[in-house]
């Protein structure tokens, strides 16, 4: 009776586990494929020059290169990390930390409400705000980014923060450490891998994104890295030269998509590092 | 203490802010779409006619679209992401397999949409409209009068390929990587000692996860998916590829349609007469607030769940 | 280490802030003369050093981008309405560029070449011919083998020039199709299904067998898709060539050049064709800007018109007619700075 009762838990055990198997391998099935469309169709035209020079007119000998969309990316980038982070993780410990105040209920209810919003109309209101007065500009399309980067950061930092158990804040606090000390040295420490995943998971998100930069950071075909000027980013590039009837540029457009997967690689691999740095272990 | 102090100020003027900022983008959103709640006023929301040229706008057929593509991804995606988040968070939680799978889990996030779009054009719709083009072929083979041809019949099918189903497809394959990540990052945080007393009592892995880990994790857990909803319902580029761009109030599924988001970003750019950009911007503070209710309904859902513990 | 980067940047942001603002023009608008602009600006900016920014945000960005008077120079495929008349408040210049043609394409078994008439894709796109053996369409192609398939018509789900055009068109040929649907650039379809931009509708007429679809010219061509002869005003079925295209702006155009030239009187016309025009205000004073800005773009526009042609077949645009270089250059010497007109000019232009 008892032996029975065990091998049925065994058993289900083991069938739990090779659904959980199977359901996973199918999950990763169409994102290998689409990965693999990517890798097969942009790998062809990366090169040195691919990278480094600026693009050619269709029909010239040379298919130019994409460097001013690199740099762009690079920098609207940046710009939007150091916009939303600060913003995102304050906004996220002040949630953890007064759950149940009607404060932070209405906050929460924000944070989920910024999350739904499309991109484009977040596009449209930087546009409204900024775009009207002073212009296109790479500082624009910054903000517009960051307005949908808070949310996630917000939101990843908050769950993260929730999960770490108690005792580690009165242990801090036992000790003498005062309130604000524990916060920043020991709290968000702890929860430093799930923020970080947070944040990089927003920034993989605007990494990619079109519509909000088509009417803020407007773009540019030439070398620019002036923030208050248009400036180009892979993904209005890809956008452009994907929907355009050239050969040439299609081509170009799956260099930039195989380059913007690649970017977000590098993003994953140093956010490993600095966990890795960082990170307290128990 | 006084630094305490500061930073307590410092957390509560940053929360402030954030919510000026909310307060800002839907007060923005009001006044561009001003013309158009003048005009139409509430009858906006279950108009269906959507018409530029005459000047007629209607949302519901958007709205229809929106639900629809959004909760059907929502419901395909769920087991996957989660046995993805429980395999990476419990069964492998280390070495180069769980390094490669997370790593590409999160490299998917990155894919600009319009690649997912063309990906979804070029290679998932055909195989839904071969499916399609089956249905109509066993419908010519069943018999007259039997349930499953009236049942086929009902479906009205046309193998365009593209439609609601299409778009749900592809959105569910876009937003696994987010949930997915996110529920492993909570499973992967619930506390070791607590999984440790239930594995010395004899537990099971799989009684551990039911009894343990899940119970603990729920609430991030479906914060993920409801992240992961968040980004489905405004999608835009990859849906506008695979949906049909059709303006028309369908629930049929396997018809084309249209979604809040997918229109905005079809119709904005090229609108210039003031009432069809102020239509247009009003869709977007519907969408805003559609997002709003179903968050809503995602609290009460996970607050229901906590309070039944 | 954050405090190294945050300073770092902000020294940036200053260094960069306190630079001149160099000449750089900045258009936006219509996405079909992109290729083309795109290219003829890369040329200018290697003979004078003059840096042209043009983008891509479509027709109606571009005019609202003139009207809140964020760009120097806007294009677009449709002219303005008198809303946007009226919005803009002061006098704005159509100035024509470029010819552009939308052509009809289809997805038949063998692609045969097909003749087709105005009526006849009113009819499709309205939902009252539904098959391609339809007796109508048999008549027009008696040579062709036509297959008992349905007919899906394919259309732009996205607003655009191109379906401006198009409806234009269909209004001047059939009163029902004005009646029911009219122009615009979306529009409020009887039938059919929309894909996103030229590659969404491109990729419809790929996919599905039975489809049929308009398409910006270049784009048809690059894809090797094939494509309609149409008939046009005096009778003839034309295929759209380079020749075609040009044709249909050899009217007579009026000085202020803000006018459609679908379903040209002319004899060797392409019936489906449209000007893409540069957007500019008369009175270049306004604003912030400089006589400098004002000047560099009345010689970039000129330059346009006298030079720049040559570079539009290859990419399978069709160059302006002379009469509509002289319109152009005409409009183009009425620019002023604060009353004095910017370039001293007679149009009198030999090739």
């Amino acid at each position: 009776m008892k032996e029975k009762n065990i091998r049925r838990r065994l058993i289900k055990d083991r069938l739990f586990l090779i659904l959980i198997g199977v359901l996973s391998l199918t999950a990763l099935i169409p994102l290998i494929f689409i990965l693999g469309y990517i890798f097969r169709n942009g790998i062809r035209v990366i090169n040195w020059d691919f990278l480094t020079q600026l693009p050619q007119p269709v029909g010239e000998e040379t298919a130019g290169g994409i460097v001013h969309a690199l740099v762009g990316t690079i920098i609207i980038i940046g710009l939007s990390f150091f916009l939303a982070v600060p913003f995102g993780i304050g906004t996220g410990v002040y949630l953890s930390e007064n759950r149940n105040t009607r404060f932070s209920v209405i906050v929460r209810l924000c944070v989920d409400l910024l999350m739904g919003v499309p991109s484009i109309v977040v596009g449209i209101i930087a546009y409204a705000w900024i775009v009207r007065f002073q212009g296109f500009s790479a500082l624009a399309g910054s903000i517009a980014l960051s307005i949908l980067m808070i949310p996630m950061v917000v939101r990843g930092t908050e769950e993260t923060l929730n999960l770490i158990p108690p005792s580690y804040k009165e242990a801090s606090l036992a000790l003498g450490v005062p309130y604000y000390r524990t916060m920043l040295k020991v709290i968000i420490p702890s929860g430093f891998g799930g923020i970080t995943t947070g944040v990089l998971l927003a920034l993989a998100r605007i990494a990619g994104e079109t519509a909000p930069l088509l009417f803020t950071a407007l773009g540019s075909n030439f070398l620019n890295v002036n923030i208050f000027k248009p400036m180009h980013t892979l993904p209005l590039l890809i956008y452009d030269y994907a929907t355009s009837p050239y050969k040439e540029w299609h081509h170009i457009a799956w260099g930039a998509s195989f380059v913007l997967v690649i970017f977000v690689l590098v993003l994953n691999i140093i956010s490993r590092l600095v966990i890795k740095k960082w990170k307290i272990q128990f | 203490m006084i630094q305490d102090k500061i930073f307590n100020k410092t957390l509560l003027i940053i929360a402030t802010l954030f919510l000026l900022l909310i307060l800002g983008i839907f007060i923005t959103l009001i006044i561009f779409s001003l013309p158009s709640w003048q005009e139409f006023g509430l009858s906006f929301l279950w108009q269906t006619e959507w018409n530029p040229v005459r000047n007629e706008f209607g949302a519901l057929p958007f709205i229809v679209g929106t639900l629809l593509t959004s909760f059907i991804a929502l419901f395909l995606c769920a087991p996957f992401s989660l046995s993805l988040s429980f395999f990476l968070g419990e069964y492998c939680k280390k070495g180069v397999f769980f390094q490669t799978l997370k790593g590409g889990i999160e490299l998917l996030a990155g894919i600009p949409s319009i690649i997912y779009g063309f990906w979804g054009f070029f290679v998932l719709v055909p195989q839904i409209r071969r499916f399609q083009l089956y249905l109509i072929d066993l419908r010519m083979r069943t018999e007259t009068g039997s349930i499953q041809e009236k049942l086929l019949e009902a479906l009205e099918i046309v193998p365009y390929g593209v439609g609601i189903l299409a778009a749900a497809l592809i959105l569910s394959i876009m937003i696994i990587p987010f949930a997915a990540s996110l529920g492993q990052e909570v499973i992967s945080m619930v506390p070791q000692d607590l999984k440790e007393a239930a594995y010395s009592l004899g537990a099971t892995r799989f009684e551990v996860i039911k009894k343990v880990i899940f119970p603990h994790a729920r609430s991030g857990i479906l914060a993920g998916i409801f992240l992961a909803l968040g980004r489905a319902l405004g999608e835009t580029m990859a849906v506008t590829m695979v949906i049909g761009n059709r303006n028309i109030l369908t629930w049929n599924i396997l018809n084309p349609a249209n979604t809040m988001a997918s229109l905005i970003a079809n119709e904005f750019p090229e609108a210039s007469d003031p009432i069809h950009l102020a239509s247009i911007i009003q869709v977007g503070l519907w969408l805003f607030i559609v997002t709003f209710i179903i968050n809503l309904c995602g609290k009460l859902i996970i607050h229901k769940m906590n309070y039944k513990e | 280490m954050r405090k190294i980067v945050i300073l770092f940047l902000s020294i940036f942001i200053l260094v960069q802030s306190t630079k001149a603002y160099g000449t750089e023009l900045i258009g936006a608008g219509a996405t079909f003369p992109y290729p083309f602009l795109s290219q003829v600006f890369n040329i200018y900016h290697r003979e004078t050093g003059t840096r042209v920014n043009y983008q891509a945000i479509g027709s109606g960005g571009g005019v609202n981008q003139i009207i809140n008077r964020t760009v120097d120079f806007a294009g677009t495929d449709a002219y303005l309405t008198e809303t946007q008349l009226q919005q803009a408040e002061k006098n704005v210049l159509h100035i024509p560029i470029i010819l552009g043609a939308v052509v009809v394409s289809y997805n038949l078994p063998e692609n045969p070449q097909l003749n087709l008439t105005g009526e006849i894709l009113a009819d499709i796109y309205l939902g009252n011919i539904t098959r391609w053996d339809d007796d109508r369409i048999k008549e027009l192609n008696p040579d062709q083998s036509l297959p008992a398939l349905p007919i899906l018509a394919a259309y732009r789900s996205d607003g655009s020039g191109t379906t401006f055009i198009f409806s234009d068109y269909l209004c001047k040929v059939s009163s029902e199709w004005e009646k029911e649907v009219g122009k615009g650039t979306s529009l409020r379809w009887q039938t059919g299904l929309g894909g996103r931009g030229n590659p969404g509708v491109a990729g419809l007429l790929t996919e599905i067998p039975g489809t049929i679809g308009y398409l910006e010219r270049n784009y048809a061509n690059q894809s090797n898709l094939p494509v309609a002869s149409l008939k046009n005003k005096a009778g003839h079925f034309v295929a759209p060539t380079t020749h075609s295209i040009s044709q249909a702006a050899e009217v007579d155009l009026p000085p202020h050049n803000r006018v459609s030239i679908t379903n040209s009187e002319a004899k060797e016309a392409y019936p489906i064709c449209g000007f893409t025009w540069i957007i500019v205000y008369e009175e270049q004073k306004y604003g912030r800007r400089t006589p400098e800005r004002a000047q560099t773009l009345a010689q970039l526009l000129e330059w346009l018109i006298k030079h720049a042609q040559e570079y539009a077949v290859s990419l399978d645009y069709s160059p302006l007619p002379p009469s509509a270089r002289e319109n152009a250059l005409n409009l183009i010497y009425s620019m002023t700075y604060d009353g004095k007109t910017l370039i001293e000019g007679t149009p009198n232009h030999n090739p």
